[in-house]
């Protein structure tokens, strides 16, 4: 057996995990980890330009691959600035490992240079975390720390490693081991037969249902099952911000997205619906609007793998603990052995109605303007890039636009953090999209507001030769933040407004990336045709948007399903 | 409802700030928690009371559960178990000789113990339900007790059902 130190066991077991990149900045605690680093050929390491980059871009690579996603950051500051990317993957269950220094363990409480309490900051936004206290606890650490994220209901985990357990004057024997039982943790697969049962008879019995599917589905890639149930059911389907491209947006039973900003059509169905199927969703409270207008008539199944999601805030008549794919191609093989089907005038009826809601045809808007309307630059987007990018996202307006205009077909081409909602994800995200999809097209798209919040990583970018597009819609405001203000503060703009907004065009070029300013309507087609002809350029494209565009559909809080309010018709001439 | 859950934990470091974390973070009540290792020293035995609707208890058992560090539990308050409970107490209560008789009296009914004396105090060691240690403190004036501590609730069903690996 070999003799390695810690921090050559480090980097051998990410050569033998298999791991491709690893997203890191060095520091004093990770010192000897980083000189046994260049020596792990197969791990790529790539410096980001602050340490909340390297996790939302070992995120980025994670949504994107469905592998669990590496970063490695030292001790202190190093690992707070790694918080919010922990928090975000945490809300989003995402499979990270996150490595972080730590002081030597002879001086772990004394108020060391650079020591924090990580495993205490980390505890309440991390699926597991660990403190490495003997250097012959580290490998199985490793193997337990990459297990727990990507099993079960994903999620990050964070290894704390003091800097005297990766010694590299202390050799013990090293072995790989790849998987490992924990007596404590065991996630549930199997949904239980009888509740599987249960549910598809109360499906076949339904005169209004509706799927609604959630960030589970992407997680635990049941796309495929999911369309072929759907397709033998023939119900509408609706989608959450987190599970979009699960189901191909161009189906014809395609609702589109729901909640405080989803279709009129998509809410509609909510509340009527007789039987509510929900696929690997979480009643988040942008989905469901006031709980006691919830899906008034509606029996509810759900299915998830994590039971602790079931009935948390909406009580559910028949729920199935499992793997979401695993149910699903249970349900159909059930349906394969009957020939029993749902009521055919009820559905028909059903159908016609989704079809009258559709009229509505709530996501139009004002095409007919010289000033760049968000929402046109977002349908370009996707008319230039056929539909076919990675398309991540910042928090704002303009994630809400990208979900509702940007139709997407396929999972995980979707990256946004939904759940912690965080500013500045977007282009470190698109690090790791990018790096994990060479020879793909990725865009993020952001507004002036959001892309400051991590604007260091243009240097990433162009250290590591990454062509991403970036979309900027810039109104000058940070618009969501804008659009409560007006809607429910009386339009006092406290704070909304950002001056001294740089140069985007000097700011991408002074990175030595290429820049672009776009300020009317008939040139963002071209504009955007000539940034994405451009295969090996990073383009900062700075679309100068109309200034106080609101989202619609909109749900207020408090407020149903059934209480949406659409866009004026004075804003649509 | 009051619910007593007998949870076990992996005997480690930071098991124990977990629970109390998860608690805090999700604003669920904790009466009392008493927590020390089982016959297997790799396990803690976890005695936690708390109490919520029904509901809310559920929720309270599931995320006990997805902590990593949580090998088994138990809710000894529903209806298909039959439970006993048992809290400790030590008193210690001012002893001028005339209250002398009287404290010796009560610690007999109440089958209590007096486990140290000295010239103005007797500290008497009590075994029994909650309500039972409370009916004790409410025999005595306020004034007249210096010290109370308790163990908080300790738990275990009834008949061959157990809480083990």
């Amino acid at each position: 057996m070999v003799e390695l130190s810690g921090a050559e066991i480090i980097a051998q077991f990410l050569e033998d995990e298999g791991v491709e990149y690893l997203f890191g900045y060095p520091g004093g605690a990770v010192l000897h980890t980083y000189d046994a680093l260049l020596r792990a050929d197969s791990v790529k390491h790539i410096l980001v330009r602050h340490e909340q980059a390297a996790v939302h871009a070992a995120d980025g690579y994670a949504r994107s691959t469905g592998k669990t996603g590496v970063a490695l950051v030292t001790s202190g500051p190093g690992m707070t600035n790694a918080v919010t990317g922990i928090a975000t993957a945490y809300l989003d269950s995402i499979p990270l490992v996150v490595l972080t220094g730590q002081v030597p363990t002879s001086v772990i409480g004394s108020d060391a240079f650079q020591e924090v309490d990580s495993v205490g900051i980390s505890r309440p936004c991390v699926k597991h975390n660990f403190l490495v206290k003997d250097v012959k606890d580290i490998a199985e650490t490793l193997t337990k720390a990459f297990y727990v994220a990507s099993t079960g209901r994903p999620g990050p985990v964070v290894v704390d490693i003091p800097k005297d357990i990766t010694d590299p004057n202390i050799k013990i024997p090293y072995s790989y081991q790849s998987s490992i039982e924990m007596r404590s943790y065991n996630p549930v697969i199997k949904g239980h037969p009888f509740q599987i049962k249960k549910a598809v008879e109360v499906m076949l019995q339904a005169k209004k249902p509706v799927f609604y599917i959630g960030g589970g589905v992407v997680l635990g890639n049941a796309s495929a099952s999911l369309r072929s149930l759907v397709e033998r059911l023939n119900f509408p389907l609706t989608s959450t911000l987190m599970g979009l491209g699960a189901f191909p947006s161009s189906d014809k039973n395609f609702l589109g997205m729901l909640g405080m900003h989803g279709t009129y059509e998509a809410n509609m169905a909510m509340h009527e619906t007789d039987v509510l199927i929900a696929v690997g969703a979480r009643f988040d409270d942008r989905v469901t609007g006031h709980l006691e207008h919830f899906c008034p008539d509606a029996k509810i199944i759900h299915i998830d793998i994590d039971p602790s999601s079931i009935s948390k805030t909406v009580h559910v008549d028949i729920p199935i603990v499992g793997d979401v794919d695993d149910v699903l191609t249970s349900m159909l093989e059930l349906l394969k052995n009957t020939d029993q089907s749902n009521d055919e005038q009820s559905m028909k009826d059903w159908h016609k109605q989704v079809k009258q809601w559709r009229k509505k045809e709530c996501l139009r808007y004002n095409k007919k303007t010289k000033e760049i309307k968000p929402q046109y630059v977002i349908e370009k987007l996707h008319e230039v890039t056929k539909g076919d990018a990675y398309i991540t996202s910042d928090v704002g307006q303009h994630q809400m636009f990208a979900a509702q205009y940007y139709s997407f077909e396929e999972p995980r081409r979707w990256i946004n953090s939904g759940g912690l909602g965080t500013m500045g994800f977007g282009l470190p995200a698109a690090v790791g999209v990018q790096l994990a999809h060479l020879d793909q097209t990725v865009a993020c798209v952001t507004g002036e507001g959001s892309i400051q919040m991590n604007i260091q990583e243009l240097a990433t970018c162009m250290q590591y030769q990454l062509p991403i597009k970036i979309i900027n819609l810039n109104n000058r405001y940070l618009g969501m933040v804008r659009q409560w203000q007006e809607f429910f503060y009386e339009g006092r703009y406290a704070m909304s407004y950002m001056d001294s907004i740089p140069d985007f065009v000097k700011l991408a070029e002074s990175y030595g990336h290429v820049g672009m300013k776009i300020e009317t309507a008939d040139d963002v087609e071209d504009a955007l045709k000539e940034a994405f002809a451009m295969k090996d350029k990073l383009v900062f494209m700075d679309f100068i948007t109309t200034r106080e565009e609101n989202v619609y559909p909109m749900i207020s809080a408090g407020k149903g399903h059934h209480e949406m309010e659409l866009m004026p018709d004075s804003e649509l001439v | 409802m009051r619910h007593i859950i007998s949870i076990l934990l992996e005997n480690e470091a930071g098991a124990l700030s977990r629970v109390a974390g998860l608690f805090s973070a999700r604003a669920y009540n904790i009466e009392s928690l008493t927590v020390a290792p089982t016959e297997d020293s790799s396990m803690s035995r976890m005695t936690l009371v708390t109490s919520g609707s029904a509901e809310i208890i559920e929720q309270i058992t599931k995320q006990l559960n997805k902590l990593i560090d949580v090998v088994k539990l138990n809710d000894l308050n529903v209806s298909c178990v039959q439970h006993i409970e048992r809290e400790m107490m030590l008193i210690k209560l001012k002893a001028p000789v005339s209250s002398r008789e009287e404290i010796m009296r009560l610690s007999n009914i109440f089958r209590g113990n007096i486990i140290d004396v000295n010239d103005d105090t007797y500290t008497v060691e009590l075994t029994g339900t909650s309500e039972k240690l409370n009916a004790f403190i409410a025999a005595f004036e306020c004034d007249s007790i210096l010290e109370t501590v308790r163990s908080g609730v300790m738990g275990i069903s009834r008949g061959s059902s157990s809480l083990h690996l």
